[in-house]
């Protein structure tokens, strides 16, 4: 839905919140959709599940390893587990179990990491999941998505229980800025452009797509047009989108992640096997963030609108 | 498909030569821990499990995961023998494009429960069919075998707590207690001691067994079924390498595969 009217932040529920509530219409429509959580279901809101499907949730206490393998059993048996906990927990702690028992064997599991990136905010960097990208990414088989609002982590999370293979769904803590309204339609590994533009693109996903947007209307301003593309599918790319993107002859990728692990070198690798052009990744650098407000951090760590501009002009200068 | 005393031992014997042969074959692999855990799989497969080598998709057998997958060449041979795969391919195991690989995976042997290989993560799996197994009412028992070594894993005992605290009376682990793993005696490298009394205290019911005697380990897997409200833990102890005088409770043959020689030598001790 190309638009060009100003963009404005309103703010609706956090992906984290859409995932449970749609937990619960898989439950509903499906009895072999099992949840599993690691002591965080009022967190991850799988709770919402625990409460409607009991005999369907499992409690696997604070042992994310054993969770993600029970996961893994569960899919061999045909069920369509959801295995969820704070990004940081399932994807570092649990890693070893996505490689060698969902991945490997190309299990039928979901899942799904909360509280991702730095704007969980008070609770700091071991709570805080900047890599988890790259990690995911590296699971042979894997879709890898991170919604931007309430709409995509329903649509992808329904999306993700149809899809046969193992998904990593990223969502966050905070209220996430609406960007879509109720008849979009998304897909599996086919991004939107939420913004037209022909001189520049700005590849963002989850938060980064609503900054992407406010830079959008300050670049505009400026003369300069910019294009906007949700790329809520990290892994596999929509390939035909990036080189469309790279026919502007410019591109900026902003991710919550870290810019040198992240969406940002897979667009890269993708330019430069389709269109070579400049590009600029804004992202966090190669260190861990702090405790504070989410806001706080995220213009301290350079996750802000008006970063996107800045890399949006350099890259833009770096084309003439 | 129950069969005698006489059938099962001879089953066993013709089961180590197999392994022999196929890890000489091999010129790698572990010969000592699939010697080891012979009646105790061979019993499930030829007399115990409610399966179908015919039909291995369907949805109410019961499941059998070799979490020690090291141990594949026994596994190997058992379902070849028991019809799952074809016998005449094993002498290809570890080689490039056969279904016998290194390490069980499913992608080559879709009649496999598990691809497994990575110690510690097989408990965690027979949870999960568990679970699945106990929200189907379906009459599914499943058995997970560990190594002794293997325990030493910290993802075994997350799932030693899951296990109890679920009442999953329907899984059954199995230790492979033959005292030795990669670099020698288990005492030595991280003793596990005591052993039984562990799982005891996780919650488990806690059988020790003879794992040789095949008498005792019927007992065992009957004791297991008809315990209700927690899993069952068999701890069996069996000789490293049993069958072949000199693999016995020899640290070396964890993981060297045999000579020509001693392959020789191993099939005249295994006739």
């Amino acid at each position: 839905m190309p638009t060009k009217t100003k963009f404005e932040i309103k703010e609706g529920p956090a992906t984290r919140e859409a995932f449970g509530r749609a937990l619960v219409e898989l439950g509903r429509a499906n009895k072999d959709i099992v949840v599993c959580d690691a002591d965080l279901a009022k967190s991850t809101m799988t709770v919402y599940f625990q409460k409607e499907f009991p005999d369907r949730f499992i409690s696997c206490g604070i042992a994310e390893a054993n969770m993600v393998g029970i996961g893994a059993g569960l899919a061999y048996s045909g069920k369509i587990p959801f295995v969820s906990s704070f990004s940081a927990f399932v994807i570092n702690k649990g890693y070893e179990q996505l490689r060698a028992a969902v991945a490997y064997p190309h299990a039928n599991v979901k899942v799904v990491g909360t509280h991702s990136g730095i704007s969980i905010g008070e609770d700091g960097p071991s709570q805080m999941s900047i890599e988890e990208t790259s990690l995911a990414c590296s699971l042979p088989g894997f879709v890898v998505m991170s919604p931007a609002d309430e709409a995509a982590a329903k649509a992808l999370v329904h999306a993700a229980a149809a899809h046969v293979g193992p998904v990593f769904i990223r969502t966050g803590r905070l209220k996430a800025p609406i960007i879509y309204g109720a008849d979009q339609k998304f897909e599996i590994g086919k991004s939107i452009e939420v913004a037209e533009g022909k001189d520049v693109a700005i590849i963002a996903n989850g938060l980064m797509v609503a900054q992407a947007l406010l830079a959008a209307d300050t670049l505009e301003g400026e003369g300069i047009s910019a294009r906007v593309i949700d790329m809520h599918t990290v892994k596999p790319l929509d390939r035909d989108a990036i080189r469309h993107a790279a026919e502007t002859g410019a591109i900026v990728v902003a991710e919550e992640h870290l810019a040198t692990a992240g969406m940002g070198v897979r667009v890269a690798q993708v330019v430069a096997e389709t269109h070579p052009c400049v590009m600029e990744f804004v992202g966090i650098a190669d260190t861990f963030a702090e405790s504070g407000k989410p806001e706080e951090l995220l213009e301290k760590y350079g996750l802000m609108a008006h970063n996107i501009v800045d890399a949006v002009r350099k890259v833009v200068a770096r084309k003439r | 498909m129950p069969k005698s005393l006489d059938e099962l031992q001879s089953l066993a014997k013709r089961i180590r030569r197999e392994i022999i042969e196929m890890i000489t074959d091999a010129g790698s692999g572990h010969p000592g821990g699939s010697l080891s855990a012979v009646e105790l799989i061979v019993e499930l497969y030829f007399d115990y499990m409610r399966i179908d080598p015919k039909n291995p998709k369907w949805p109410d057998r019961d499941r059998f995961i070799l979490s020690k997958g090291h141990a594949a060449p026994v596994l190997y041979a058992v379902m070849a023998e028991a019809g799952y795969t074809p016998i005449d391919q094993l002498n290809t195991l570890r080689k490039l494009g056969s279904i016998y690989q290194g390490h069980p995976d499913v992608r080559f042997i879709p009649s496999l429960e598990a691809s497994t290989g990575s110690l510690g993560e097989g408990l965690s799996l027979a949870l999960g069919m568990g679970f699945a197994a106990r929200m189907d009412a379906s009459p599914t028992r499943i058995y997970c075998m560990l190594g002794d070594g293997e325990v030493q894993e910290g993802q075994i005992w997350e799932a030693a707590m899951a296990g109890a605290f679920h009442k999953l009376d329907n899984v059954v682990c199995i230790v492979d207690h033959n005292l030795i793993q990669l670099d020698g005696f288990v005492k030595d490298i991280m003793d596990i001691e005591p052993l039984a009394d562990k799982w005891r205290a996780f919650g488990w019911h806690t059988i020790e067994v003879d794992g040789h005697e095949f008498p005792a380990i019927q007992d065992a897997y009957r004791e297991a079924e008809a315990t209700k409200g927690k899993p069952t833990c068999i701890v069996a102890h069996t000789i490293k390498g049993k069958g072949v005088s000199f693999m016995e409770n020899n640290p070396k043959f964890h993981g060297t595969a045999p000579t020509p020689a001693e392959e020789q030598m191993a099939l005249k001790e295994l006739q």
